[in-house]
C-alpha cells in the first residue's frame, strides 16, 4: 500500500460488504475501523497505511477463525452426530423399559406362587421379590439421567446453530477432509456396536445367513 | 451318539460382568457347573492356553483384543484351533457374520438372546443334551 486510502474509498468498501457478505454489518466494521483509526491516536479525518493494515489484519483473522469452525463441521454435528446420539439414548430408555417390564411380569409370576408355599419360604421369597421391585427402579433413575444428558444435547445443537447461523453458508460449503483410510487388517470398522431395532437383524435372519454358508 | 460331557470347562469371555452372570447361570440351569470367565481377549487366550475348554463363548465388542481377534487366534492356534467357539454379540450387521464365519465361528447368538436359543446353539455346537 503506497499511502492511507482515501476516507471515500474506505467508505465505498465497507459499503460493499453489506452486499457481499449479508451477515456482515457495514455500520460495526465502520466503528471498528473508527476505533482502530483512535486507538492509533489517528483522527477520523487522517488516512493511514497502518489503519489500513490492522484492518486486514482483522479481516484475515476472521477468515482464518471462520476456516477453523468450518473444519470442526458444525453442519455435521447438527444433521448427523447429535441426531444420531439422541436416538442411541431414546433406544436405551426404551430398551430399559422393556426388560424391566419383563421382569416385573416374572416376578409377579413368582408372587403369585407365594400362596402356595409353607409361611417361611412365602416370606423369603417375598422378600426377594421386593429387593427385585425396588432395584427396578434403576430405569426411573437411568431414564431421567439419560433425559438431562439429552438437554444438554439439546443446549450443544443451540449453539452449534447459533455458530452456523453467524457464520452462515461459507460453514456448510468449506471443503471437506477425506476420512481417514482404514488400517490394513482391521475389523475396526466391523465394531459399529448394537444396531438400533429397525435396522437390526434378528436371530432368525442370522442363522438363515449362517446356513447358506453350509 | 456320543454323551455330552457336562463337567466340560467352558470358557465365557465378556467385559461385562453382568453379561458373564447371565450367561453363567443360564449355563447352571442347563447342567454346565464348569465355567470359567475372562474380561477381555487377551486373558481368555492365556487361560485357553493352559487348560482344555470344549467350548468358547465370547463376546465380540471387547478391548484391546476384539472377539474376532480373539476366534482367529484361536483358529490359528495348532492346539486350540478345533476348538467349539459361539460368539454372542450386540454386532448384527451381515458383514459381521460373514466376517465372523469365514474366521471359523461355530455358531452366533445376537445380543439381546434368550435361555432357548442358548440351548439351541450349544445343541447344534457340542451336540444334544
Amino acid at each position: 500500500m503506497t499511502g492511507a486510502a482515501p476516507r471515500s474509498d474506505i467508505s465505498r468498501r465497507i459499503g460493499a460488504l453489506a452486499t457481499s457478505r449479508p451477515g456482515v454489518d457495514p455500520a460495526e466494521v465502520a466503528e471498528i475501523a473508527q476505533q482502530v483509526a483512535s486507538s492509533m491516536g489517528l483522527d477520523s479525518g487522517t488516512a493511514s497505511s497502518n489503519a489500513g493494515a490492522e484492518i486486514q489484519d482483522l479481516s484475515r483473522f476472521i477468515q482464518d477463525l471462520k476456516a477453523d469452525l468450518a473444519a470442526l463441521r458444525p453442519d455435521a454435528v447438527i444433521d448427523e452426530h447429535l441426531p444420531a446420539a439422541k436416538e442411541e439414548l431414546q433406544a436405551v430408555v426404551d430398551a430399559t423399559e422393556g426388560a424391566t417390564n419383563e421382569i416385573f411380569e416374572a416376578v409377579e409370576a413368582i408372587e403369585t406362587l407365594t400362596g402356595k408355599m409353607n409361611k417361611k419360604h412365602s416370606a423369603q421369597v417375598t422378600e426377594a421379590v421386593t429387593r427385585i421391585y425396588e432395584a427396578c427402579g434403576f430405569q426411573d433413575i437411568t431414564g431421567q439421567r439419560i433425559a438431562k444428558v439429552v438437554s444438554v444435547l439439546g443446549q450443544i445443537e443451540l449453539t452449534v446453530n447459533g455458530l452456523l447461523e453467524v457464520f452462515g453458508e461459507e460453514v456448510r460449503e468449506a471443503p471437506r477432509e477425506r476420512p481417514a483410510a482404514a488400517e490394513p487388517d482391521s475389523d475396526k470398522h466391523l465394531m459399529g456396536g448394537p444396531q438400533l431395532p429397525e435396522a437390526a437383524m434378528s436371530q432368525a435372519d442370522i442363522d438363515a445367513l449362517l446356513a447358506s454358508f453350509d | 451318539m456320543t454323551a455330552i460331557n457336562m463337567n466340560m470347562p467352558i470358557l465365557i469371555v465378556d467385559d461385562y460382568k453382568t453379561m458373564l452372570r447371565i450367561i453363567r447361570n443360564l449355563l447352571k440351569q442347563l447342567g454346565f457347573d464348569n465355567v470359567d470367565e475372562a474380561t477381555d481377549g487377551s486373558t481368555a487366550l492365556q487361560k485357553l492356553r493352559s487348560k482344555d475348554y470344549g467350548l468358547v463363548i465370547s463376546d465380540w465388542n471387547m478391548e484391546p483384543m476384539t472377539g474376532l481377534e480373539l476366534l482367529k487366534e484361536v483358529r490359528a492356534d495348532s492346539k486350540l484351533g478345533k476348538t467349539p467357539f459361539i460368539m454372542i454379540t450386540a454386532e448384527s450387521k451381515t458383514e459381521n457374520v460373514v466376517a465372523a464365519k469365514q474366521a471359523g465361528v461355530n455358531n452366533y447368538i445376537v445380543k439381546p438372546f434368550n435361555a432357548a436359543t442358548l440351548k439351541e446353539k450349544l445343541n447344534t455346537v457340542i451336540g444334544n443334551f
